[in-house]
C-alpha cells in the first residue's frame, strides 16, 4: 500500500519539528528514516500513523487521507511499533500478541479460529512461540521488541511503521529485525540510528532539523557528501568482501580532513 | 504468576462467583445483633413478593426488610461500582495504584455532596448525587492537570509517582474544602452526622437508595463491559491503543465520566469508602488474569462480595457498636496498597 506525505509541517509547543516534508513510499517498498537526535523522525512517523495531526499538509495511504479514515479502518491498513512500549500488567506473551487483532474484532465478530491461526503464525514468524506462556515483563529487551512486532504482524496491516526498532538490541537481534524488514511483502517505514542498517531498505530519507535533507536509494543517499554535514562527523565509505553493500565508518573530526 | 482459574471455563467461574455472592447476601441477612434464621428470611422474601408464607415476628420482619436487605444490596452495588472504577482507572491511567479514593475522586464527590446538602448549592435543582458527580469530575480534572504539569516529559516511573502525588494533593484540597463548608455553615448536629458519613457508612441505606444505586451500577457496569477491548488495548499505552484502532480520547471521556458517576452516586449514599477499587481488581487479576472480558465481571462480583463481608465485620467486630465500613476496608486496603507499591516499583526498576 502506497504511503505519501505532502508538505507536512508540524510544531509542538511552538517549536517547529517538521518543515514542509514531502516523500512517498511505493507499495511493498521499505523506507529508512535517518537523522540526528531531534531531527523529527519519530514525529514524522507519528504523523504518518495518524497519532499526531499535521499543522499543514496531509498523508495519504492507499489513496485515502489518513486524517479522514476512521481509526479502526486505519489500524486495519497500518501497524505501528512504538519505541519501548512497556506495561505494569502481568500479561502473558500470547495475550499481548492477541491484542493485535483488536481492529478486526467486535461483538459481532469475536476472536475466532482464524484469529487464533493469525496469532500463532505471527508468533512463529518472530520466533517467540517458545516463550508464549511467559509474562511479557519477564522478557529481555530484544524479546519484548519481537513480541511487539509479532503483535503488529497479528494486526495484518499492509503497511508497517517502526520507531527505532533496533534500539537496545544486541547485534544478532538487530540483524534479525533488518532481515525481517527486507523480507516483508508490505510497505515498511522505520526510523534508524545505525546508518549501515539503512542499506537494507529500498529508500532512505535524511531528516535534518525537521527538513528533508535527502531522499533516494541507499547508494545515492548514504554517501559522505550527504551524511557528514547532516550528522557533523567525518564519514568514510568502504567495502568489505562479506557484505553486499558499502560500509560507513565515522570519526568525530571534520569530514574534510578525514581521508 | 496467574492462578489456575484463568483456565477454568468462564461460565463456571461466573456461576461460582454468583453463588458466593448469594451466600454472602444470605449471611449478611442472618448476621446481626438479632440473629434471624434463614427460614424466616425466606418467609419474609415470599411475603414481600406477594406469595403465601408463614408469619414472622413483625420486629424481625422490619429489621430484615427495611434495614438489612437494603443495606446488603447497597453494599453489593457500592462494592461493585468502586471496584470497577478501580479497574477502569488502573487501565486508562496505566497505574496499578489508581483507585477513586487515592486519586481524590471520592474526596471531590464528598465536597460536591456536602455543598449541596449544607450550602444548598444548585438551589434544589441538583440532587446530592448530582453535586457529588460535579465534585468528582472537578477533582479528577484537577488531579489530571496537576499530574500532567508535574510529569513534564519524564519517564513512566516518574509519571506514576506524579499521578499519586497529584491525587494526594487533590484529596487534601477537597477534604479541606469540605471541612471549610462544614465549619462555616453546618450546625453541630449536621457536622457530627456528616463526619460519620464521610468515614464511609452504610447504616443510612434504605429502599429509595437501592432504587438509585442498583440501576446506576448496572448501567455503569454495562458501559464499562462494552469497552473491554479498548481497556485491553491500553495495556501498552495510549499510542499503542490508538494504533490498534481505539479512539482513546472518546473512550477515556466516556469511561472516566462513568467512573466519576459510579463513585459520586456511591459516595453520596455511603460516604467515601476507600481501597475497594485497589484491593479487589488486583486480587481478581491474580485469579482470572489481566484480560478485561473476564476481569470486569469478576471484579464487579468480588467487589460486591468484599463490601458485604466488610460490612458484616464492621457490624460484628465490636459488640453493640457499628464501625464505619471505611475503617474496615482501610485496615485491609492499606497493607495491600503497600504490597502493590513495592511490587510495582520493582517491576519498574527490574
Amino acid at each position: 500500500m502506497r504511503i505519501q506525505a505532502d508538505n507536512i509541517s508540524k510544531s509542538i509547543s511552538g517549536k517547529p519539528i517538521l518543515r514542509d516534508v514531502s516523500l512517498s513510499i511505493e507499495a511493498g517498498q521499505s523506507l529508512a528514516l535517518i537523522g540526528p537526535n531531534g531531527s523529527g523522525k519519530s514525529t514524522l512517523l507519528r504523523v504518518i500513523a495518524g497519532l499526531l495531526a499535521a499543522d499543514s499538509g496531509h498523508i495519504t495511504i492507499g489513496g485515502d487521507r489518513v486524517d479522514r479514515l476512521p481509526r479502526r479502518k486505519l489500524a486495519q491498513r497500518l501497524g505501528f511499533v512504538t519505541q519501548e512500549a512497556g506495561t505494569t500488567d502481568a500479561i502473558p506473551v500470547r495475550e499481548a500478541v492477541k491484542l493485535g487483532r483488536t481492529p478486526w474484532l467486535s461483538f459481532a465478530t469475536p476472536f475466532g479460529a482464524k484469529d487464533r491461526d493469525i496469532v500463532e503464525a505471527a508468533m512463529q514468524q518472530m520466533a517467540i512461540e517458545s516463550y508464549k506462556n511467559k509474562l511479557f515483563n519477564a522478557l529481555s529487551g530484544g524479546e519484548k521488541q519481537r513480541v511487539h512486532i509479532a503483535r503488529v504482524l497479528a494486526q495484518t496491516p499492509q503497511a508497517f511503521l517502526l520507531d527505532e526498532p533496533t534500539n537496545h538490541l544486541d547485534i544478532r537481534h538487530q540483524i534479525a529485525i533488518m532481515d525481517w524488514v527486507k523480507a516483508q511483502q508490505g510497505t515498511v517505514a522505520l526510523a534508524l540510528h545505525d546508518l549501515n542498517h539503512a542499506f537494507a531498505c529500498d529508500r532512505v530519507a535524511v531528516l535534518n532539523a525537521g527538513q528533508l535533507a535527502a531522499f533516494g536509494t541507499p547508494t545515492d543517499v548514504l554517501v559522505p557528501e550527504i551524511i557528514a554535514p547532516v550528522f557533523q562527523v567525518g564519514v568514510r565509505q568502504s567495502r568489505t568482501p562479506h557484505v553486499d553493500h558499502p560500509i560507513l565508518t565515522f570519526a568525530k573530526e571534520s569530514f574534510t580532513t578525514y581521508p | 504468576m496467574q492462578f489456575a482459574f484463568g483456565g477454568v471455563r468462564p461460565a463456571l467461574t461466573l456461576l461460582i462467583g454468583v453463588a458466593i455472592m448469594v451466600a454472602a447476601l444470605g449471611f449478611a441477612l442472618v448476621i446481626g445483633e438479632t440473629r434471624i434464621p434463614l427460614a424466616d428470611i425466606w418467609a419474609v422474601l415470599r411475603i414481600e413478593a406477594g406469595y403465601p408464607a408463614r408469619e414472622v415476628n413483625p420486629i424481625d420482619h422490619g429489621i430484615l426488610w427495611s434495614y438489612r436487605l437494603p443495606r446488603a444490596i447497597i453494599a453489593l452495588s457500592c462494592g461493585a461500582s468502586l471496584a470497577l472504577s478501580g479497574v477502569v482507572l488502573q487501565a486508562l491511567l496505566r497505574n496499578p495504584l489508581s483507585d477513586p479514593y487515592i486519586l481524590g475522586l471520592s474526596a471531590g464527590a464528598s465536597t460536591g455532596a456536602v455543598a449541596v446538602a449544607i450550602l444548598g448549592f444548585g438551589a434544589g435543582a441538583l440532587s446530592l448525587s448530582g453535586g457529588a458527580f460535579i465534585g468528582a469530575m472537578l477533582a479528577f480534572g484537577f488531579v489530571a492537570w496537576l499530574a500532567r504539569m508535574a510529569r513534564g516529559n519524564s519517564a513512566q516511573a516518574t509519571s506514576s509517582l506524579a499521578l499519586l502525588l497529584a491525587g494526594v494533593a487533590g484529596a487534601q484540597l477537597f477534604h479541606a474544602l469540605t471541612a471549610l463548608i462544614i465549619a462555616k455553615s453546618a450546625d453541630a448536629n449536621q457536622a457530627r452526622g456528616i463526619m460519620f458519613w464521610m468515614m464511609g457508612n452504610l447504616s443510612g441505606s434504605r429502599w429509595p437508595d437501592v432504587y438509585l444505586a442498583v440501576p446506576i451500577t448496572l448501567i455503569g457496569s454495562a458501559i464499562i463491559f462494552l469497552h473491554f477491548r479498548a481497556l485491553d488495548a491500553m495495556t501498552f499505552g495510549r499510542e499503542a491503543a490508538q494504533s490498534m484502532g481505539i479512539r482513546t480520547g472518546l473512550v477515556m471521556g466516556v469511561l472516566i465520566s462513568t467512573t466519576a458517576l459510579l463513585t459520586a452516586v456511591m459516595v453520596s449514599m455511603t460516604g467515601a469508602i476507600g481501597f475497594v477499587g485497589l484491593v479487589v481488581p488486583h486480587a481478581m487479576r491474580f485469579l482470572v488474569g489481566v484480560g478485561h472480558l473476564r476481569l470486569i465481571p469478576a471484579t464487579a462480583l468480588a467487589g460486591g462480595i468484599f463490601l458485604i463481608l466488610a460490612d458484616i465485620v464492621a457490624r460484628m467486630l465490636i459488640p453493640g457498636q457499628t464501625l464505619p465500613i471505611g475503617v474496615v476496608t482501610a485496615l485491609v486496603g492499606a497493607p495491600a496498597f503497600a504490597i502493590i507499591l513495592v511490587r510495582s516499583s520493582r517491576a519498574h526498576s527490574g
